[in-house]
């Protein structure tokens, strides 16, 4: 079998956030880019699965969508342990543009796993993996906080409101990745970043599509009132405040 | 033309979130002088789907059908888009929780509509048709303009007030007969917590991070949690070391929550934290340390020790209760 790891590239989780072109796009100057927080531990899962010479799973490939700018990006998935990566050379613009690319790629090359993060932490879309799997009319899992392999067959956990199901569909599939899917990032060893050099990285120019949505303008969150403190010896304070002033109690 | 709203159903009954979803859906149909159609999908009694009217529903569709008891994305996302082309549907309303997103999305290539997630105001413009969404992890807001002729929102949870306006709702019984082989997602094995208060669903929320030294150290912020009818949360590194369940863990890898009330004991505020949390209506953060980054975002602060404080804040709740 063979995963197929979607990866977004975004600003470091600290970055602070500043507007350009009149609050028209991302201030870019000074930002630290980085594999997209739940795609990378959607990676360390996928390459887990592939230690383990049971599972079955034959190979790791990443695919991103972006210009070569994201290229430090895809060499970090491979020094972590992908075996190659697929960029398709284009702005990525929109949710509906990138799964319409994605979903190019696995028409032209066989995966039976394609694993996807819940969201990426720039747009918050949560969109991406389950468009992937109705571009390509194949099931999708949403929110998969496990996935193990028993007996050939891929086999997710996925959360639902106040609990969790085991639950199988059919290959190929999408598995859209949340919480529990692997404890800690998989971390690049020096011996996989001299490797990662010399890993494939396949091109692949993207299908015009227009896209259905565009952002027009960014706005800061609207700023919260200066603290009020509170005498730690006289809490029974914040409880009237809360009760009385902030009525939430 | 008609707005169509999902209402999703637990064992039966609606909760606070599917009554938000319907006034939201009653606030859009409103600014485009049009009604509200929800559908619902699973065996619901019908004085249960009523209540959707109390919030402005103009017609309930009932999908009560045996092979739609568990969630599968295509069956559903075929039941849904089948139903909105009946009714003419131009803009389909969805919750941001996880069953909306396992399906907004294959709606929209479905039914060639873009999706605006997450989000929580009633569209700024109705032409271009703009919302306003989360990005960068609650770091900035977005106008997004969805340009197709039918728009899919998905609503972020206790981001909309209820409004009640009550509807008579017409209720219709719908069969959608499935083909047997669309359905591929096979439940092997259900888990569920009675009991706990759902955490993205609470109004209050109680949390601990490191600052709380141990896991010994939490029942005084059960105790304040239970008192309040709050939910427990806490930061990362809490359900890292296992000393929380991992689905307590809010933040940017973890639950994205939206209460009235969020209690932060013993967390730093670090923006991945803040992240999960920052869409809560009130934070209130007890500290040892008066610099840390949580009073920033917090409106009431303690600068003390939560192995003090929280002893105390049991008995003045207690006071009140
Ligand atoms: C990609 C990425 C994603 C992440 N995602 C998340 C996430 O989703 N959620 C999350 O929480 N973190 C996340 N983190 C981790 C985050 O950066 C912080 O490390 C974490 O939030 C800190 O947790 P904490 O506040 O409990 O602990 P600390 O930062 O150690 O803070 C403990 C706080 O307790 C206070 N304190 C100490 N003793 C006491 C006492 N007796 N009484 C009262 N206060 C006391 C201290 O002053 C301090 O402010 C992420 C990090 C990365 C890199």
């Amino acid at each position: 079998m063979k995963i197929l790891v979607c990866i977004s590239n975004v600003p470091d989780t600290t970055t602070k956030i500043k507007f350009a072109e009149g609050n028209t796009s991302i201030d870019t100057t000074g930002i630290q880019w980085v594999i997209n927080p739940w795609d990378e531990l959607s990676l360390t899962r996928a390459l887990e699965l592939k230690d383990d010479a049971a599972s079955g799973i034959k190979s790791v490939t990443v695919v991103h969508v972006g210009p070569s700018t994201s290229e430090p990006t895809i060499r970090k998935a491979l020094a972590i342990g992908a075996d190659d990566a697929i960029r398709v050379n284009a702005e990525s613009s929109e949710a509906w543009f990138v799964a319409f690319q994605i979903a190019e790629v696995v028409k032209k090359e066989q995966f039976d796993i394609i694993m996807c993060g819940i969201e990426s932490s720039d747009y918050n879309g949560s969109v991406v993996g389950g468009m992937i799997s109705e571009f390509l009319g194949i099931p999708s899992v949403s929110a998969v906080s496990g996935i193990k392999i028993e007996n050939g067959q891929p086999v997710m956990t996925r959360e639902i409101d106040g609990g969790k199901e085991v639950v199988i569909v059919p290959a190929p599939f999408v598995a859209i990745v949340q919480k529990g899917i692997a404890k800690e990032p998989r971390i690049a060893a020096m011996r996989g970043i001299m490797m990662a050099r010399s890993k494939p990285v396949k091109l692949v120019e993207s299908v015009a599509v227009e896209p259905l949505t565009q952002i027009v303008v960014f706005e800061k969150p609207a700023p919260r009132a200066a603290c009020k403190f509170i005498d730690a010896d006289n809490p029974a304070q914040l409880i009237d405040l809360l009760q009385n002033e902030a009525k939430v109690i | 033309m008609s707005v169509l709203v999902y209402t999703e159903n637990w064992d039966g009954k609606f909760k606070k979130l599917s009554f938000e979803l319907v006034s939201y859906a009653t606030g859009v149909a409103k600014m485009l002088s049009t009604s509200v159609t929800a559908v619902s999908i699973g065996k619901v009694d019908e004085s249960e789907l009523k209540k959707l009217g109390n919030y402005g529903a103009d017609k309930i569709i009932s999908v009560s059908n045996d092979q739609l008891i568990a969630l599968d994305s295509q069956a559903y996302t075929s039941v849904i888009s089948e139903i909105s082309q009946k009714e003419n549907a131009t803009v389909i309303i969805i919750s941001n929780n996880n069953t909306g997103k396992a399906i907004a999305p294959r709606l929209s290539v479905r039914l060639k509509a873009g999706v605006g997630s997450g989000v929580s105001k009633l569209p700024l413009n109705l032409n271009p048709f703009t919302v306003y969404k989360r990005t960068y992890s609650g770091n900035a807001f977005a106008h997004v303009v969805i340009k197709s002729d039918v728009k899919i929102i998905t609503l972020a949870q206790n981001s909309f007030d209820l409004i009640e306006i009550a509807n008579n709702a017409t209720i219709e019984n719908l069969n959608v007969p499935i083909d047997g082989s669309l359905l591929k997602t096979v439940v092997k094995d259900v888990q569920k917590q009675t009991g706990k208060i759902v955490l993205t669903d609470a109004d209050i929320v109680v949390s601990g991070g490191r600052g709380m030294k141990s896991p010994d150290n939490w029942p005084s912020l059960v105790e304040l949690a239970t008192l309040l009818g709050a939910a427990t949360a806490c930061s990362r590194p809490v359900s890292d070391e296992g000393w929380r369940p991992n689905d307590e863990h809010t933040g940017q890898t973890g639950k994205i929550i939206a209460p009235n009330l969020y209690i932060a004991v013993g967390i730093s505020g670090a923006t991945q934290h803040l992240a999960g949390i920052s869409s809560s209506k009130y934070i209130v953060a007890i500290n040892t340390d008066k610099d840390a980054p949580i009073f920033e975002a917090s409106q009431y602060g303690i600068v003390g020790d939560a192995m003090k404080v929280l002893p105390k804040l049991v008995a003045a709740v207690k006071e009140i209760k």
